[in-house]
């Protein structure tokens, strides 16, 4: 069966189908009880599955997050909201000293299938520290795994496949594309959690994105198309562990690359992607891997964040850049 | 302007309000609001737990002064507030301890040789958390006591609380430093434990020390004092009294499991030794500070109440004797602890192993294999 729905709405129908399949999934953060959450991402789950599965916490991300912890030594599978990316600080130790080595400190013992929903990323005026994307500081953090979904239809589903999982999965979601609306098959996934995908088959440079900026890289291969240019598109959807098998493939066709990323460049997670295309298609490139990022600033004030945010323009200037090599 | 840099001098010490069970000269007390029958083969018992728990602490000590343990904090002076505590949990209660306690450990049937594990650098914890109902030795100060309230609020919505039967209702214990109580995780801890009344004793040993950094610096107000700012009950006990640690914290466990929601136990002691074998006390204390704790040992006062109580010699040479052999184990048993094994430890980060990680993985066994490598 497919649906049509908003990004956001689809986070919701996965959230409910996964706390449908198993009641041992609850949910934990502020305002996501009465008010459904500041996105609405989980309206309506409090009504429907009560309070003590759909819990409106006292103010503390922290406390979030380490109280998490205590419920999974009982058995539950928490799924955690942070209300904004920039919101997460506070939990840091408990998401990175706890959270993440449980696992290993324990020598397999302990499981902790935690699920941390962060809305991320600018692009809707927002005041400072509701535009970030940290995604690198956890993707850097051995223990945690992090994804992103970048359509409804992965949004509904990765969000069933997180909470599946045995291990803690920090889950980025686009904020600006919460009220982007495309099918979903409901019936199906598809593919599996840690994949990545090929979302446009192209033969003259590969653009690799995730999140919000797969939306921004089909829209540059669709204006390089007017132009007689074929770009290849690859959302990676997994950012820890990444898959990466696609993107070595496409770039040895290609023979050229373009990581798109909002968060900051250096040592974002487009450094490492430089790295490790370098290392497996050093024979194959045309041209150094290149990045459209964030600059190494703090978000900037909202007036001034599309120049900021890596566009349409920026991308394909880095085409050019890695063309004209 | 001059920063008032300390509280009154008396403020924060002394014996106001202070739960004695048992005086430091082995006189019997009695306090209504925690009336306690002990016989005498019980508390023999738990003298027996205390000599056991600073052999336990010694012996590591020694191990440690004998480069058999890179580090090892010391509970010298704590024994009679972790085995009180520890004796007044029930089995299907839940533990979430710091590095410090060796006594509750024991308390929960762990031998303790698995304890000297994460200071000798062959493992980062030791033990099946559930089966013992007792959490891995939690480093980053005051972490653990939201971990605790979280298992906490687990047991509400599992509906194992408020029974009236003590034998199956749980509660979950943490516990925490004078230190601990600065931090943010232990005032988030008491917020939501209050909140959600969920069934958690927070066990602070009081030992006076944050490494070198005394009380004054953490606290204006007995720790105590502090629960009553979050809505629910604190209670000071004479943490060198073993009696008293029982009874307020059995109490308290108690009325957690039966509903009635979190307390905090502040359990005044002081850390006799070192913060590790690291530390250097005498940086920061008066040798006759120490000097005046050693006289409220929380073990001569038991020997010499059951002394007079008619314990005899062969019962306490037996105790002894006992801790000789318990000793004994732990020298035996630290030398052959399994050393650790690099590329084992890859299979631990995640449930899986993802490619990249398999990849690092192999690289380090073909390392290993190279004659480089092989010279470890």
């Amino acid at each position: 069966m497919t649906a049509t729905m908003t990004l956001g709405a689809a986070v919701n129908a996965g959230l409910r189908a996964a706390m449908e399949r198993d009641d041992k999934v609850v949910l934990m953060g502020e305002d996501i009880g009465r008010l459904g959450g500041v996105f609405r991402v989980t309206d309506a789950l409090q009504k429907d599955f009560g309070a003590n599965r759909v819990m409106d916490t006292p103010l503390g991300e922290a406390g979030i997050m380490g109280t998490a912890v205590g419920l999974t030594a009982r058995g539950y599978r928490p799924v955690v909201e942070i209300q904004f990316d920039g919101f997460v600080y506070p939990a840091y130790d408990q998401l990175v000293a706890q959270v993440a080595r449980l696992h290993y400190r324990s020598a397999g013992r302990v499981r902790v299938p935690i699920v941390i929903r962060i809305p991320f990323g600018g692009g809707i005026g927002a005041v400072e520290h509701h535009s970030d994307s940290p995604e690198a500081q956890f993707a850097l953090t051995a223990g945690l795994k992090v994804v992103s979904c970048a359509t409804p239809h992965d949004a509904y589903w990765m969000i069933q496949q997180a909470i599946a999982s045995d291990d803690p999965i920090v889950f980025m979601e686009p904020k600006r594309r919460y009220w982007d609306s495309g099918e979903v098959d409901t019936r199906s996934a598809g593919v599996e959690l840690w994949t990545s995908l090929v979302r446009r088959r192209g033969a003259d440079a590969t653009l690799i994105a995730y999140g919000p900026m797969v939306t921004t890289c089909l829209g540059a291969a669709t204006v390089a198309a007017e132009e007689g240019l074929d770009l290849e598109v690859i959302d990676l959807r997994a950012l820890s562990p990444l898959d990466l098998g696609p993107v070595f493939a496409s770039v040895r066709r290609t023979g050229r690359a373009v990581v798109v990323h909002e968060a900051q460049r250096t040592l974002g997670l487009g450094a490492e992607l430089s790295a490790r295309i370098t290392e497996e298609c050093f024979y194959s490139l045309e041209a150094p891997v290149q990045r459209v990022t964030g600059y190494d600033t703090p978000y900037p004030p909202s007036r001034v964040e599309s120049e900021f945010l890596p566009s349409v323009d920026r991308v394909l200037d880095a085409v050019d850049t890695a063309r004209e090599f | 302007m001059t920063l008032p840099m300390t509280p009154q001098p008396g403020a924060l010490d002394g014996e106001h309000d202070l739960v004695q069970l048992l005086a430091p000269d082995g006189t019997r007390r009695h306090d209504p609001r925690y009336p306690l029958e002990v016989d005498r083969a019980q508390l023999e018992g738990w003298y027996r737990d205390l000599v056991l728990a600073r052999r336990i602490d010694t012996e590591a000590f020694a191990l440690q002064r004998h480069g058999e343990l890179g580090l090892w904090p010391p509970a010298l002076g704590q024994e009679a507030a972790q085995i009180g505590s520890g004796r007044a949990l029930r089995d299907q209660d839940f533990v979430f301890p710091t590095y410090r306690q060796h006594g509750v450990a024991y308390c929960r049937g762990i031998d303790p040789a698995l304890l000297l594990g994460m200071f000798r650098g062959t493992e980062l914890g030791g033990w099946d958390p559930h089966e013992y109902r007792y959490a891995l030795p939690q480093i980053i100060i005051g972490a653990q006591t939201l971990h605790a309230t979280g298992y906490a609020m687990g047991l509400l919505l599992d509906g194992a609380v408020g029974h009236g039967d003590t034998e199956r209702d749980t509660a979950a214990i943490a516990y925490l430093g004078d230190g601990a109580t600065s931090q943010g995780d232990v005032a988030e801890a008491f917020v939501w434990a209050a909140s959600y009344q969920a069934p958690v004793v927070f066990f602070c040993e009081n030992n006076q020390y944050a490494i070198s950094v005394p009380l004054e610096r953490q606290t204006r107000v007995p720790i105590a004092q502090r629960a009553a700012g979050f809505g629910f009950k604190g209670v000071r006990v004479d943490g060198n009294d073993v009696l008293a640690c029982y009874a307020v914290t059995r109490a308290a466990l108690d009325a957690a499991r039966q509903g009635f929601g979190p307390s905090l136990i502040e359990a005044v002691t002081y850390r006799i030794g070192a913060h590790t074998t690291s530390d250097d006390p005498r940086r920061y204390r008066e040798d006759a500070e120490t000097e005046a704790w050693r006289a409220k040992d929380p073990i001569d006062r038991v020997r010499i109440h059951l002394q007079r109580e008619g314990s005899d010699a062969a019962f306490f040479a037996t105790v002894e004797a006992e801790a000789d052999q318990l000793g004994a184990h732990l020298r035996e048993v630290c030398g052959r602890l399994p050393e650790p094994d690099l590329v084992g430890l890859f299979d631990h980060v995640y449930t899986d192993v993802p490619e990249e990680l398999a990849r690092q993985r192999d690289d380090a066994i073909a390392w290993q294999a190279t004659d480089e490598g092989g010279d470890r």
